[in-house]
């Protein structure tokens, strides 16, 4: 009824939008007031003029009905009901005659065949309506969860690390409204690895925005500070007065060791870490409120130490909090138990799915977005063969401008080898020229005998070169994105493009500080072009 | 490294102005000398010529960027020609493109694996 009411309403504001009242010229004295009258859903008058089949004179009308009341105090004398497929959907409304005499037969027959070829272009003309709408809409949710994914896909890692000794495996599948969740990692001098994982409450652009900032903020605070703990204490700080209401962050940071496997770890709420050995599985527990809800938070530090041959699990919600089709939950111990018994290393993440869609059926739909990470210690040492990291050159330029060509020129030559289409050399050639100009002339400032440090590694899927220069101390912060538009209008300098390029020339960029050591690796993705990396 | 050159000529009522060499911090002189002979005569329009130029870092985006000012101050038109598909995806980037036209026409460079500009034009 109350559909069926708000089409009545529809028609009237389109009748009135459509100008289909036409405007003749009627003394003041009885001229009708236009404005909508509104039948509530229970008024009897509805079902009346609904099935009346034909004009309707309200000084016929015996019972007491307030729409009645309302459309009389409006000048109207008849109304003819608007019917299309049993439905009342509009109403023409008539004043007196303006020859003050009755309607007659004739004139009630002509507004009933008007009526009844007016309702169904009506209807039509309702339906055309609601069905826009309802496009608009859909296409605005669309546009919304592609805004969220390139937003969220922009952000979690390019490439995962492949430490020596170690296997890093991740995936990520988002929901159909895409969550917040996210991950990454973070090489730390000294052989140890940061990892985090982390989800925000809520879902679609507003999450994939938190998610994107909160990402950033983890990732320098990581780069500045070593101990989790204090990590997790500092990014809340940042976070948490803008973050918008209702909404935070859970997060586990932790830090590993390569060379002993000790991975401690701190924890704003996120899921407990799990680790599975050869007798089975445990959970590793440290807590702490989520990220984003008070100030001032102390985050307790655990440890866990990975000997050859087990497993570390870090995964978000969706997989414990996942529904089989009698509603039952997947839940920790299902987990934990399934991480004891499943293969170690990165197949236990195939083992692991596998389990999740044998519980949930085929029929589920995935509630939130899944994330799992595995580290696992294979117990190749260090110097066991072969190196997944091989370093391809190594040299120094002395710090005059314009020797960036020369360090330019001794990279291309050390990765002719690796597959590398003209493209992205030509892309590799301005990345490494920008970064060894900002190293000649901010980090070493021109000073010729300082010298910029160049190393290039190759990896099965990625080449590394790293720019090192002795402007030390802490990554600088955001700098400003140049905007050209600015530019022109004088509100920036015309310069400032070095970093821009950089970031945009290839896959990854990370910013380091050790001592008075500052170094930029670039990070190219090999076998691949723009097809298989969104940038 | 090669020094960087700039000459300016008209080419009826465009102004042209035609480098050689690496576009970077040390071209300032030289290219801004030669643009201000190119623009001297007033000329509606100007075509920055690149087709001998080899490398453009981000002193010479900056460089660009310095004689955009110049032109939407004197409402002259500005357009590039001789660009690589490398340094076409730079001035893309930066959005030197929406207030310069790149001219795909001109002189097509082949000294890369990537698509020249005529194939690139020929396939849309």
């Amino acid at each position: 009824m109350a559909g069926r009411l708000e089409r009545w309403r529809e028609a009237r504001r389109a009748r009135r939008q459509a100008g289909t009242v036409v405007d003749m010229p009627v003394p003041a004295e009885t001229r009708l007031d236009a404005s909508p009258v509104d039948i509530s859903p229970d008024d009897p008058a509805l079902v009346h003029f609904q099935n009346a089949g034909g004009p309707v004179d309200l000084d016929d009308v015996a019972f007491d009905s307030e729409a009645v009341r309302n459309l009389r105090a409006a000048g109207v004398k008849l109304v003819v009901p608007l019917v299309a497929q049993g439905e009342l959907i509009g109403l023409i409304n008539l004043g007196p005659r303006l020859s003050e005499q009755e309607y007659t037969s004739d004139d009630r027959r002509l507004l009933e065949n008007l009526a009844s070829q007016a309702a169904p272009a009506l209807r039509i003309a309702q339906l055309v309506r609601e069905q826009e709408a309802e496009a608009t809409e859909r296409e605005r949710i669309a546009q919304e969860l592609r805004v969220a994914t390139l937003i969220q896909q922009n952000f979690l890692p390019r490439r995962l690390p492949e430490p020596a000794g170690w296997d890093v495996a991740a995936y990520y599948k988002p929901a159909r409204e895409v969550g917040g969740d996210f991950y990454d990692f973070v090489e730390l001098p000294d052989g140890r690895l940061g990892v985090f994982t982390g989800d925000v409450t809520d879902k679609g652009v507003p999450a994939a925005l938190v998610m994107a900032a909160t990402r950033a903020i983890l990732r320098a605070t990581a780069q500045r500070l070593d101990k989790p703990g204090e990590v997790l204490s500092q990014v809340n700080d940042q976070v948490q007065p803008d973050i918008p209401a209702r909404m935070f962050v859970t997060c586990l940071y932790g830090v590993l060791d390569l060379e002993s496997g000790r991975f401690v770890f701190a924890n704003a709420g996120h899921n407990l870490p799990c680790v599975g050995r050869p007798d089975g599985a445990s959970e590793a527990r440290a807590t702490g409120m989520p990220l984003g809800m008070l100030p001032g938070q102390d985050y307790e530090e655990a440890e866990v130490t990975l000997a050859p041959g087990e497993t570390l699990v870090l995964y978000s919600d969706a997989l414990p909090e996942a529904h089989s089709p009698q509603r039952d939950m997947y839940g920790f111990p299902r987990l934990l138990g399934q991480v004891g018994r499943g293969p170690r290393g990165p197949q236990l993440i195939d083992h692991l799915l596998a389990d999740l869609h044998a519980f949930t059926g085929e029929a589920w739909e995935q509630e939130d977005d899944i994330t799992l990470l595995v580290l696992h210690r294979s117990g190749a040492t260090p110097d066991a063969p072969p190196p997944r990291r091989r370093r391809i050159a190594e040299f120094t330029v002395a710090s005059r401008p314009g020797n960036e060509q020369v360090a330019v020129e001794r990279v291309i030559a050390a990765v002719s080898d690796l597959p590398l289409d003209g493209a992205r050399v030509e892309r590799l050639r301005t990345a490494v020229a920008e970064a060894t100009m900002n190293a000649i002339e901010h980090g070493n400032e021109n000073n010729p005998e300082l010298l910029v440090e160049v190393e290039v590694y190759a990896e099965p899927s990625a080449l590394l070169v790293r720019v090192s220069d002795h402007g030390g101390g802490a990554p600088p912060g955001p700098v400003e994105a140049p905007d050209i538009a600015a530019k022109l209008r004088g509100e920036q300098t015309p310069r400032g493009w070095g970093l821009f390029l950089i970031r945009n020339m290839v896959d990854d960029v990370h910013v380091t500080a050790d001592g008075d050591r500052h170094t930029v690796e670039l990070v190219m993705a090999l076998q691949g072009g723009d097809d298989e990396l969104p940038r | 490294m090669m020094s960087f050159h700039a000459d300016a000529h008209t080419d009826g009522a465009t102004a042209v102005l035609r480098m050689r060499g690496d576009l970077d911090a040390t071209a300032d002189v030289a290219l801004l000398a030669a643009h201000d002979d190119a623009v001297a005569e007033g000329a509606d329009e100007l075509l920055l010529d690149f087709a001998d130029v080899d490398y453009i870092n981000s002193s010479g985006i900056a460089l660009i960027v310095t004689l955009l000012t110049d032109a939407r101050r004197a409402h002259r038109r500005m357009r590039a020609s001789g660009l690589s598909a490398h340094y076409r995806h730079i001035f893309e980037i930066t959005r030197l493109t929406d207030y310069l036209v790149l001219d795909v026409d001109g002189t097509v460079r082949t000294d890369e694996g990537a698509p020249t500009a005529r194939e690139e034009a020929a396939h849309g």
